[in-house]
């Protein structure tokens, strides 16, 4: 007999989500088309990346090497399977927590962290280039401007879908509610990806909204699905199903995965003060790392050296971008001023001088 | 020569931008079939199609933030927000991302949008339909603001703030939407950062935007009827401001009188003394004096005649100012 496997955490209750993959690592549902022995590995490859990263992101930030830094422990697969689930000219509109979607994108992990090192604002990569937008801090804001974007796709009749991450707690907030409802009244090829990790710094799911997150959809009159975000699988194959949707013509689909912040909501957050170990503990029994990769093992997908050879490219991929991060200096101080404005103005110009002379003395 | 009044001269700017910028796109409550609740944006949807000029849900956080992805998408978005107090909502899209995003992208992506207010009192309005929120925006950074006080000028100044690469916010006094003025309408007359001179005098600067432009000129009038030349400046630009006519005003007049709807406290006359101190305080002869709406919310309409800068007020506080 198997030991009884822990309680899943609570804001997981209600609608059972889609899953192809049980805690367990065991198949419960049909495999997502489209996906072969290669794409697996790299599903797996990008989550164990993404976390060794993460770790080390943390130990930066301990070391003064970054600002506040915010966590993906366990929201990996969330962000691997969806990120995996958009083509090369697809746009995605992040939070500040999607650091795993940025390297799917092919966002540079050392340019990334210059906005978690207080060198830039927004991120020093090119947006358009990488298709991945600037990080936004003000919750559920870039939901407007997803929708916007989408917008601007549709009237140039294009195909390119867009997507917007964002978390249970920016359901609470209008921007959320005026972009869905605008996303839904012009059939918007948007995909609204909602990584329900059941707490908004220290408020948790149940505190920020009385329904089911994926139900909001059918108000805004478009589908909505719940999946557990912690299968990569099940996460791959709704937002696949979304974008096809989306590129389709058919308009937006809201994704609510369901997930869990293993850790604090930032390195300046203490998590002890209003969540239990026990509940942190018990979560740690759904981590989608251990569930994908006893399900790529066990179907002959991959082999212990592949897990291996992950692991040691993890750490070494941890490492030059910790060399890079420290080696990036602070910028110069007339970047202050160089791109506030296309065309500054005379007034914008001298104040300008004025404090570059201070600067100087 | 053509008479046009505010209202049509900012619909035949949207029409002329619309026509010679296939990447415009208005947008907005009530733009589409209606033409917008003041008419500017009267008969664009038929010319030009719904996928060029659209109405959109109430939402007014959608709008500016649906810009700001368009930008990306390198549409050039000219939005209406409805009226002055009905921009809040906007607040955020605004202030933290719209002002903000080129700067943010290091200046990979530009934000060439016009976000258009109809704003101000003066016409009997309800409730939060006669508000003066320039400040707000004027004290952003990476925002542009203008205000026109006429027509042909509403014309030059939103062909200018819709082809600018940089977001500009432009605040429509609603009371001189109906006001005709004759003339061409000309978009490459000065734009943004430039004020104008409407009336020189020796003696004195009356120094105002939007609706309060016609009154500080018939203050002049009365004012010399009394022997007093009072130099008439419609600012036109609140940011940047018109440093170098500023300087200009109080090196060749040595008194300024500032005049704004708005409340005095932080409003815009208290930068425009502070500047001009900076820049010319050994020629002026008096201190600035600031004519302006009271420190109060907005008052009911049939108390707005007491709130609003009167031409009375204008030429008595000129008047000390001159003899001071």
């Amino acid at each position: 007999m198997a030991e009884p496997h822990p309680q899943p955490p609570a804001h997981w209750s209600g609608s059972e989500p889609r899953q192809v993959l049980a805690p367990d690592g065991s198949l419960v549902g049909p495999l997502p088309q489209g996906l072969d022995a290669t794409a697996f590995r790299e599903l797996y490859r990008w989550m164990v990346v993404a976390r060794r990263l993460d770790r080390e992101c943390i130990a930066l930030q301990r070391q003064g090497e970054l600002t506040v830094y915010p966590g993906h422990e366990g929201q990996e697969a969330a962000q691997v399977g969806s990120a995996w689930a958009l083509g090369p000219d697809d746009f995605v509109w992040p939070t500040f927590r999607e650091l795993p979607v940025a390297l799917l994108r092919g966002v540079d992990a050392v340019q990334y962290l210059q906005y978690h090192r207080g060198t830039w604002h927004g991120g020093p990569y090119d947006p358009r280039a990488t298709r991945f937008g600037p990080i936004c801090i003000p919750i559920a804001t870039q939901i407007a401007h997803a929708a916007g974007y989408a917008l601007g796709k549709q009237l140039d009749d294009s195909d390119d879908v867009t997507i917007a991450y964002f978390g249970d707690g920016a359901t609470s907030e209008g921007d959320f509610h005026e972009g869905a409802n605008l996303a839904g009244v012009r059939r918007l090829p948007l995909v609204l990806f909602c990584q329900n990790n059941g707490w908004a710094i220290s408020v948790p799911t149940a505190s920020q909204t009385a329904g089911e997150i994926w139900r909001r959809a059918e108000g805004y009159g478009f589908p909505g699905v719940r999946v557990d975000g912690n299968d990569v699988l099940a996460v791959y194959a709704a937002t696949r199903e979304a974008v096809d949707r989306a590129r389709a013509g058919d308009g937006p689909t809201l994704i609510e995965a369901l997930t869990y912040r293993i850790g604090a909501h930032s390195t300046a957050d203490d998590a002890r003060r209003y969540r239990a170990d026990p509940e942190v503990e018990a979560a740690r029994a759904f981590d989608p790392i251990p569930r994908f990769r006893t399900w790529l093992v066990g179907s002959g997908h991959a082999d212990d050296g592949f897990i291996a050879a992950c692991d040691e490219a993890a750490d070494a991929f941890a490492l030059t971008v910790r060399e890079g991060v420290i080696a990036t200096p602070a910028p110069p101080a007339e970047w202050a001023f160089d791109w506030v404005y296309a065309e500054p103005p005379v007034t914008f110009e001298r104040m300008r001088a004025e404090a570059l002379a201070t600067e100087r003395r | 020569m053509t008479e046009w009044t505010l209202s049509r001269a900012l619909n035949e700017a949207l029409r002329d931008a619309l026509r010679t910028d296939d990447r415009v796109v208005v947008f907005g409550e009530d733009v589409g079939v209606s033409g917008g609740v003041f008419r500017v944006t009267d008969g664009l949807q038929a010319e030009f199609g719904e996928r060029r000029v659209f109405d959109t849900p109430i939402s007014e956080a959608a709008i500016v933030g649906s810009a700001v992805g368009l930008a990306f998408a390198g549409w050039r978005p000219v939005v209406e927000l409805q009226f002055d107090a009905f921009s809040y909502p906007a607040f955020e899209q605004i202030v933290d991302h719209v002002a903000k995003m080129r700067m943010r992208t290091r200046g990979r992506v530009d934000m060439p949008i016009t976000i258009r207010i109809p704003a101000f009192g003066g016409i009997k309005g309800k409730e939060h339909h006669g508000e003066s929120p320039e400040t707000y925006y004027a004290h952003t950074a990476g925002l542009k603001v203008v205000v026109p006080s006429s027509a042909l000028d509403g014309y030059t100044l939103l062909r200018h703030a819709i082809a600018d690469p940089d977001p500009v916010v432009v605040l429509e006094p609603k009371a001189r939407y109906w006001t005709k003025e004759e003339g061409a309408l000309d978009a490459d007359a000065p734009g943004i950062g430039v004020g104008r001179v409407l009336r020189d005098g020796g003696d004195v600067t009356l120094l105002a935007y939007g609706a309060m432009v016609a009154r500080i000129a018939e203050a002049a009038t009365q004012l010399a009827d009394a022997g007093i030349e009072a130099r008439v400046i419609d600012l036109r630009s609140l940011s940047p401001l018109d440093e170098d006519l500023l300087r200009r005003s109080a090196e060749e007049t040595g008194r300024i009188v500032v005049v704004h709807e708005a409340p005095r406290h932080a409003g815009l006359g208290a930068e425009i003394a502070a500047r001009t101190m900076e820049l010319a305080f050994d020629s002026l002869a008096a201190p600035i004096a600031r004519v302006t709406g009271w420190d109060t919310p907005y008052p009911p309409a049939s108390l707005e005649d007491a709130y609003l800068p009167s031409v009375e007020r204008i030429v008595a506080v000129t008047k000390e100012t001159v003899a001071y």
